[in-house]
């Protein structure tokens, strides 16, 4: 069991975390953050759990993904 | 839950002028990571270059300086000869490092300065809207070769890491890329050795990193990743050159 916080506004969307997710649970959003950047958000789905791999963070140019784990 | 990734200490917690899916960010939190591990925050002196870096001081939270564009080895040398106690670093995009300072870079590094070089290769002049860098690839379209880089017009890019490998002075040279996690964790390994030679006063450490630039390629950050990986690499073959 793990997870991860998105600062979102630090998020710029680039959408690298989304790519490089082994489970496809980072997703993008159509909201937008006080710089005017659609963020991406942490959307766990039924039975798919996040591993705690940390390739989100390890990508993030903004620094913006903490992850947590068990 | 036990937090297994965090924030840098050295990092400051502030947004960055950076475009989205811009290299430079990584690596910013990549050198943090390293001077966090190794503890070296309170001796750590950057010299920050011209470029789209030019205010990376704004982002790093340890002392840092700021040189004329292509300078910033030169800068380095007056810092680490005066402090020699203090952990000097350069962070030097591919214009800055290999065109108008090629000069400041070869002689620096054939001095076997005790010095860490982050070498920031976008294939581009990315501050100024994308022209051609020495480290353009053949046949890539920039501002200023609008049908591609040509042989025989503008000559093959660059190798600078394989150029200064080839001096006595340096003791380290290896070449990375921020396109995969994977090769991010690889460019962070990197980056600590740079640090660890100087530490032991081994001498002049380059680390060249494949950065993507998505805005002067006219790519998605996922194309630009995906060009690193597949066709950057093709002129720039990852791994270890020196040392
Ligand atoms: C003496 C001088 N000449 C030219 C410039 C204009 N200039 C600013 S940044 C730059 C190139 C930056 O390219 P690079 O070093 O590859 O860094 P990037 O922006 O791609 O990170 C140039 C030519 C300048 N600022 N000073
Ligand atoms: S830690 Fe791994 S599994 Fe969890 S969200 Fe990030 S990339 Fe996906
Ligand atoms: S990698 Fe970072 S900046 Fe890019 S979309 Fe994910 S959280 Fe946002
Ligand atoms: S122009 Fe290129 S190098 Fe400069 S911030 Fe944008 S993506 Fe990064």
């Amino acid at each position: 069991m793990a997870q991860i916080k998105i600062n979102k506004e630090l998020c710029k969307g680039c959408g690298l975390c989304v790519m490089y997710c082994p489970k496809g649970i980072i997703r993008r959003s159509n909201k937008l953050n006080k710089k005017g950047y659609m963020y991406v958000e942490f959307k766990k789905q039924k039975g798919i759990d996040c591993v705690g791999c940390t390739f989100c963070a390890v990508m993030c140019p903004e620094s913006a993904i903490e992850v947590f784990k068990q | 839950m036990k937090k297994i990734f965090s924030f840098p200490k050295s990092l400051k917690k502030v947004p960055n002028h950076y475009c989205p899916g811009c290299g430079h960010g990584i690596v910013h939190r990549l050198i943090t990571e390293v001077i966090d591990e190794l503890n070296i925050r309170e001796k750590i002196i950057a010299v920050a270059p011209v470029g789209c870096a030019v205010i990376a001081y704004d982002y790093w939270d340890f002392d840092c300086s700021e040189a004329a564009h292509g300078r910033a080895l030169a800068v380095a040398t007056g810092i680490k000869r005066v402090q020699p106690e203090k952990i000097v670093f350069t962070y030097q995009g591919d214009g800055d490092l290999a065109a108008i300072g090629i000069a400041e870079t070869l002689y620096a590094a054939n001095r076997g300065e005790n010095l860490t070089t982050i070498f920031i290769n976008n294939a581009v002049y990315g501050m100024t809207g994308g022209q051609m860098a020495p480290t353009t690839v053949l046949k890539q379209k920039t501002t200023t070769t609008p049908l591609g880089r040509g042989s025989n017009n503008e000559g093959p890019p660059l190798k600078v890491s394989e150029i200064l490998a080839g001096l006595d002075g340096v003791c380290f040279v290896e070449r990375n890329a921020v396109c995969s996690p994977a090769q991010v964790l690889k460019t962070k390994k990197a980056i600590k050795k740079a640090f660890e030679n100087q530490l032991e006063g081994k001498g002049f450490s380059l680390v060249e990193v494949l950065s993507m630039c998505p805005t002067c390629w006219g790519k998605s950050s996922e194309e630009a990743v995906k060009w690193v990986e597949e066709e950057m690499v093709k002129s720039f073959p990852l791994g270890r050159i020196k040392g």
